[in-house]
């Protein structure tokens, strides 16, 4: 009789595994959205500065972070900087910094738009008040930005999510990875098992994503104006 | 006389060829209402702007309470503290209700708390008729409502004098009134102002004095009375004509 192959998830600690592996892909996404926001906010107000040789330098790192596969980035961070400068890093902290930079560029350009999308008027409100060049962002430029911003990096966010199964290529072991261990291992007595794995690690990444999607709808919802 | 309380010395601006305020002098005294009318593009807007900082100026001098204000890049905050000004198109600030909107100056730029600002907050609402909308959104407010609430978010900064620039200009008909209402009440109560209006009937009840301005230069200056009734200049005839044209 055919083995039903979802027996395969509950064999052993298969489980567990898989949600270990879970475990890293979240803590590389978290790692890599937090920094790519923090960095793109910078990033974004440098981005809005007048001096044609930022802009254009902005410009061309915007293109290449767009251009440039990310597994082309991944694969030039891990092996490149070994053999070029024999720099070794794990492949965790090489999955952290790509997609930070890849994260920080594209969060960047999205302040940017958001940035330049506030109404000239919101300064020069907020300048004939007597506010200072950081207040008015502080206050008044940064909350509008961040309103805006919320439905467009969401989308950045999950996009990350959803790329750091790259990272198996560099031999980080992450839900995905794990998921074909187990399929390569049950390979014999349940060559059914990976639709279900690969079920499970569907609904896995669908329920962290639709979480972050249903919160951005309710910010923009209490937020919009 | 009472004291000067802004001056404006031979006052230039170009923006790159075009030569938008030629040189233009005059005066401010405490507690007088100055109204800049004249045709558009003729650079009142510009002035007002030019007085707050806002746009830099190529020469001349402006002083307030005899400093130069003029010319300088790094404390403009400061004087922006001492000069209010309000804009055509009411710019609250949208993700902040009313009380917000009203506090962030005194708090943030003064330094006050906010305890000591509400109840003169509260006290301003309620004398433009706008204390039920404390708590409100500004998406949630009528054009007139949210001007009224930005010349209360400009006065609670105790500014020494108020730029208005052309505050009705973006109003339905109904609700200019209530604007204007508010800052025929200013005028009562003393408050020195510059204001550019396109409307001739408040400029003449409000203003103490009129300036008319036109390509850049002070072509007329005078009483309301004397201005609006009998112009000295063709030009400034004309431009009334055209408001009593637009009235058949």
């Amino acid at each position: 009789m055919q083995d039903l192959g979802i027996r395969v998830l509950f064999k052993g600690k298969n489980l567990v595994r898989l949600l270990g592996g879970l475990g890293v892909t979240l803590e590389l996404s978290a790692a890599s959205i937090a920094l790519s926001i923090v960095l793109g906010l910078m990033l974004g107000m440098v981005m809005t500065l007048k001096n044609p040789l930022i802009r254009l330098l902005c410009r061309i790192h915007l293109e290449i972070i767009r251009i440039v596969p990310q597994l082309v980035l991944l694969f030039l961070c891990y092996f490149g900087l070994a053999k070029a400068f024999d720099i070794q890093i794990s492949g965790e902290t090489a999955a952290v910094l790509v997609f930070t930079y890849w994260g920080a560029g594209e969060m960047g350009d999205l302040v940017r738009g958001a940035l330049t999308s506030i109404p000239r008027h919101q300064i020069e409100s907020g300048q004939a008040l007597g506010l200072t060049k950081l207040q008015i962002y502080r206050h008044i430029l940064i909350p509008q930005t961040l309103r805006r911003l919320i439905p467009q990096s969401i989308n950045l966010a999950t996009r990350m999510i959803k790329t750091t199964s790259l990272v198996m290529l560099i031999g980080v072991i992450e839900v995905l990875k794990v998921g074909q261990q187990i399929i390569d291992a049950s390979r014999y007595d349940s060559p059914g098992a990976a639709i279900w794995i690969y079920a499970v690690i569907f609904f896995l990444y669908f329920f962290i994503c639709w979480p972050i999607s249903l919160l951005a709808r309710k910010l923009e919802a209490r937020w919009q104006n | 006389m009472a004291e000067k309380l802004l001056e404006v010395r031979k006052l230039t601006k170009r923006f790159d060829q075009a030569q938008i305020l030629n040189g233009i002098s005059f005066d401010v005294a405490q507690g007088e209402v100055v109204v800049v009318v004249g045709p558009s593009g003729c650079g009142k807007s510009t002035l007002l702007r030019c007085i707050n900082g806002l746009e830099r100026i190529n020469s001349g001098e402006i002083l307030l309470r005899g400093e130069v204000i003029s010319g300088q890049t790094k404390n403009l905050h400061r004087i922006r503290q001492r000069i209010g000004m309000v804009f055509q198109s009411y710019d609250l600030f949208p993700h902040m209700n009313v009380m917000e909107n009203l506090l962030l100056g005194p708090t943030k730029a003064l330094g006050r708390t906010r305890d000591a600002v509400i109840p003169e907050a509260e006290a301003a609402l309620k004398r433009v008729g706008l204390i039920e909308k404390r708590d409100a959104l500004p998406r949630q407010l009528s054009g007139g409502q949210k001007q009224r609430v930005a010349i209360v978010r400009a006065l609670l900064m105790h500014p020494e004098m108020l730029l208005l620039d052309e505050i009705t200009a973006a109003l339905d008909p109904e609700m200019v009134r209530e604007v204007l209402g508010v800052v025929l009440d200013l005028a009562r109560d003393g408050m020195t102002m510059l204001i550019v209006t396109h409307e001739m009937r408040f400029a003449e009840a409000v203003a103490d004095r009129v300036l008319f301005l036109e390509g850049g230069n002070i072509v007329e200056e005078g009483a309301p009375r004397e201005f609006f009734h009998s112009p000295r200049t063709d030009r400034a005839r004309q431009f009334l004509e055209s408001f009593d044209y637009e009235a058949k």
